[in-house]
């Protein structure tokens, strides 16, 4: 099969970057098409950091980081709310245990100054300790930053490619990039089983974003894969800290985060290693180590047995130092976005909108008839009071069972979830997006029956739904008595 | 609001148990309101035998057991409520529910038995480093699979843990066709039972490699291999000594924990070693009236005993209803030397009228010991022991006039030679 295609605009990669840039252009009458290599939706970096909505302080004023962690994370508030999407303002600490520590809080300070960051202060230890009782002792200050937060990132590009798709644009899923070719003004982007025709192409491609750019530019930049590994604790662990605490950077290190995560968990992490292979997102009993026993100068009484899964992310940290945002008049049309490491997710907002100001460029954006800025609302069950569940049930019964007891999810809320637009086809797709297999028990009692409705909605055999990856079987065929039947 | 004498959380074999228990001891409403489509809990899925030893001594497969449950609630009028969930209790003992039928319901109860049984440890819970590919996944939950649905979950297993229902599973996968690898476990000695190991491991030549663990997991989609290496005294892996079994399976039987979410939310008191709440002399819990017993107050090994300390949970929630349990302080069952835990924690001598029964587990493996019970510091029984196990559930029984003005009690192990 080798069908041509016409696009306006064609998005490489569907992370945070690429779906934002998606959501955010489908406001204007366009076409538009996000191809992603892997099975699903943020699969990439997106998915797996530390989901951290930084304030704006720790990058070098001047920079593309700088400004565009400010204004994204200011847009967060009405994003989230429009998008339906967990968001927590919870504030953030940068806490301080040397006098050395204290003159990097004050430098830190004084970058958020230059950088126009809101509500930044620099704390007394009592004051510290009496907001985060469990700290270590022995901290003397620390920073605080009240416009920080937590937003589950993975949720985030759901949604934007949700709200995209809910406006028209389309996403190939499983659909690799092998070349772009220019063709007049228009470039052929050419995929195993297709042959894209594009005015524009967005590099949006994570990790592989140098792979992509060099298909159609002399290389400029390179990517170096870092790898960051975390712990998550369970919610019973939740209330260990109530902001988000980062260590104080040294010479030696860059310390570690411990953070309420968006969903109430404690995220623990990340260490940084540079791999070669990007998608080498394995942990490593040393990296977790690390992570755990750096994490302990923060918070003493951490406990292992509060843990409910470890993981590991990948940053694309470029060669270059800052984000790689831009157009180039050797190849018009051809849009970077790359090397979108750390604070890439603050960022994504404002990239998104200033991406569309390159495109602007190339094409004239005239504004939609019928476009719809935000998404359907997502049943979040557990959240809800008895008189909201009760009346809930009564309009659908399948709001009456849960699923996954220890998030406390339903049958209803997994079924919508395989049914909207950018919606679930395999056990991870549906935990991403209902949260059911994310809780302690990590999907042990949930998994077969989420089989089961995955089997049933999208009328599949059972030993065809994966875990994750499209090779990712469960389930190896029948049992001797079942395949005598 | 409806009312009823006693509410069972969880229709397993302690839900069930302690429903009929109430009902035979005067309760008059006695409800039990199970989450699945079914009564009998994971005894289901437990189509091997061993089940019923004790109790009506017989060797039964689980649904077998669970149907003679079954069979005596359904004769009886104790009221069941199947596809519902429990969203929360509270120490009026306001039982909130939640089913496709009937929506939201809140239902109060006299007394509640907290019947929920227990779950697995997780992949996650170790913290096992390598990927995150499919065919990883608790023993339970295979069991679930392979015995419920009738699917194969993998050809090659490595199974870490020697957990009786790994145990299992290493002979269950084996007659279905797999090969299993080798049982990895990280104690110098198994937490399964010795019937197990001999009837699951050695009649099948599964080697049972004590003192080692999976370091590591490779494979991007499907599971392709597992590292496993000895670990030394302070069970660190010792570096040099991982080898690299290809397997497709890797299933899990690391220990079991109480399902705790409600009591938890409701402030009941936890016990750290037993993972539960906290009991006393009549299985209640720090709530007036919250009754626990089965896996959801410590995890046993052998149903039959899930099944006695639920009757015994279930008699005494019917007495509370009728008013005749004497609150109070009481004294502690204290957990000595050798000793990991002690169920009943909490001793009110008040209501010690019949016999007491400790049960306890052992924190290592005895070769020839005796266990100590001491009432205020007097040495009151000795039993020689020639074998004594962490995977093999202990009890004593103490008569009521031994424990007359105690003021402590406490239970300890000595090696004999």
């Amino acid at each position: 099969m080798n069908k041509q295609m016409k696009y306006d605009i064609v998005i490489v990669g569907a992370g945070i970057i690429g779906t934002a840039i998606a959501s955010v252009l489908s406001k204007y009458d366009l076409s538009i098409c996000v191809l992603e290599k892997t099975n699903d939706i943020s699969n990439g970096a997106s998915k797996a950091n530390s989901g951290i909505v930084h304030a704006g302080y720790d990058a070098k004023p001047g920079t593309l980081m700088a400004k565009f962690n400010a204004e994204g994370t200011s847009m967060y508030p009405e994003l989230c709310e429009r998008l339906d999407v967990p968001f927590r303002p919870i504030g953030s600490y940068v806490i301080a245990f040397t006098d050395d520590d204290i003159k990097t809080l004050h430098e830190l300070k004084e970058r958020g100054e230059k950088n126009d960051i809101p509500d930044i202060r620099i704390l007394s230890r009592d004051e510290l300790l009496l907001d985060e009782p469990n700290l270590n002792p022995e901290v003397k200050a620390a920073l605080y930053a009240a416009t920080s937060g937590v937003v589950s990132p993975y949720e985030l590009s759901i949604a934007f490619m949700e709200h995209a798709m809910d406006n028209g644009a389309k996403l190939m899923l499983e659909t690799p990039l092998l070349s772009i070719k220019n063709k007049s003004v228009n470039y052929i982007l050419q995929t195993p089983d297709n042959e894209l025709e594009t005015k524009i192409v967005i590099n949006a491609a994570g990790a592989f974003g140098d792979e992509i750019h060099n298909m159609v530019l002399q290389a400029t930049f390179k990517l170096q894969a870092r790898r960051g590994e975390y712990f998550l604790l369970d919610k019973y662990a939740g209330d260990s800290v109530n902001h988000i605490i980062f260590q104080c950077p040294t010479d030696l290190s860059k310390g570690v985060l411990i953070a309420p995560t968006a969903h109430e968990n404690i995220i623990i992490g990340p260490n940084a290693e540079d791999v070669n292979d990007p998608e080498a997102v394995e942990t490593t009993q040393r990296g977790l180590d690390e992570v755990w026993d750096s994490s302990l100068k923060s918070l003493p009484a951490l406990a292992k047995d509060q843990v409910i899964t470890t993981f590991s992310g990948m940053r694309a940290e470029p060669s270059t130092g800052d984000f790689i945002i831009q157009d180039y008049d050797e190849a018009p049309g051809f849009i970077d976005v790359a090397g979108i490491k750390s604070p890439g997710l603050s960022a994504a907002p404002a990239i998104a909108e200033y991406v569309t100001d390159l495109v602007k460029k190339y094409i004239k954006l005239k504004n939609k008839d019928n476009y719809k800025s935000g998404r359907r609302k997502i049943v979040r069950f557990h959240t809800l009071s008895y008189e909201e569940k009760a009346a809930l049930v009564k309009e659908n019964p399948q709001y009456g069972r849960i699923i996954c007891r220890c998030e406390g999810v339903t049958e209803a809320e997994i079924v919508d979830c395989i049914h909207r637009n950018a919606g679930a086809h395999t056990l991870d797709a549906v935990k991403r997006r209902t949260r059911s297999g994310g809780g302690r028990c990590q999907g042990g009692f949930c998994a077969p029956r989420i089989i089961d409705i995955l089997s049933r909605e999208l009328k599949i055999p059972k030993e065809q739904i994966l875990k994750d990856s499209s090779e990712s079987r469960i389930i190896f065929g029948k049992t001797k008595g079942e395949s005598l039947k | 609001m409806k009312q009823y004498d006693v509410i069972c959380i969880g229709g397993g074999p302690a839900g069930l148990a302690a429903a009929l228990s109430a009902k035979e001891n005067g309760a008059k409403s006695v409800c039990i309101i199970e989450r699945d489509l079914e009564l009998g809990g994971i005894l289901h899925q437990c189509i091997h035998n061993g089940f019923g030893l004790h109790i009506f001594k017989e060797d039964l497969t689980g649904p077998e057991y669970a149907q003679r449950f079954i069979d005596k609630v359904s004769e009886s009028d104790i009221e069941i409520k199947m596809d519902t969930m429990v969203l929360e209790i509270d120490k009026k003992r306001n039982v909130h529910t939640l089913n496709p039928n009937e929506g939201y319901q809140k239902l109060h109860a006299k007394a509640i038995v907290l019947t929920m049984g227990c779950r697995e440890r997780t992949r996650g819970a170790l913290a096992i480093p390598g990927t995150r590919p499919a065919g990883i996944m608790t023993a339970g939950t295979a069991q679930k699979l392979v015995n419920i649905e009738g699917y194969m979950v993998g050809k090659k297993v490595v199974i870490l843990g020697s957990g009786d229902i790994g145990l299992i599973m290493a002979r269950r996968m084996t007659l279905e066709g797999a090969k299993v690898l080798a049982v990895a476990e990280l104690m110098p000695y198994s937490s399964g039972l010795t019937r197990n190991i001999v009837q699951c491991l050695d009649d099948y030549q599964i080697p049972l490699l004590l003192k080692h663990t999976v370091t590591n997991i490779y494979g991007r989609d499907r599971i392709e291999s597992v590292d496993i290496s000895e670990v030394d005294e302070k069970f660190n892996p010792i570096s040099g000594t991982e080898k690299n079994y290809k397997c497709d399976t890797l299933l899990l039987s690391v220990g079991l924990l109480p399902e705790i979410e409600l009591p938890f939310a409701a402030n009941v008191i936890m016990d750290k070693r037993t993972k539960g709440p906290r009991v006393n002399e009549v299985m209640e819990t720090s709530i007036p009236g919250i009754f626990a017993c089965g896996n959801v107050a410590h995890v046993h090994d052998l149903v039959d005993y899930v099944t006695i300390e639920s009757q015994k949970a279930g008699y005494f929630a019917a007495e509370f209803t009728k008013g005749t349990i004497i609150s109070g302080n009481g004294i502690c069952s204290l957990a000595g030397n050798g000793i990991s835990y002690i169920v009943p924690q909490e001793i009110r001598l008040q209501n010690c009228k019949i016999e007491l029964e400790l049960y306890f587990r052992v924190n290592r493996v005895y070769n020839n010991a005796k266990i100590v019970l001491r009432i205020d510091d007097e040495v009151i029984k000795e039993i020689r022991k020639r074998h004594l196990a962490p995977g093999e559930m202990e009890s004593i029984k103490i008569k009521p006039e031994l424990l007359i003005e105690a003021e402590s009690l406490r239970l300890d192990i000595v090696s004999t030679k």
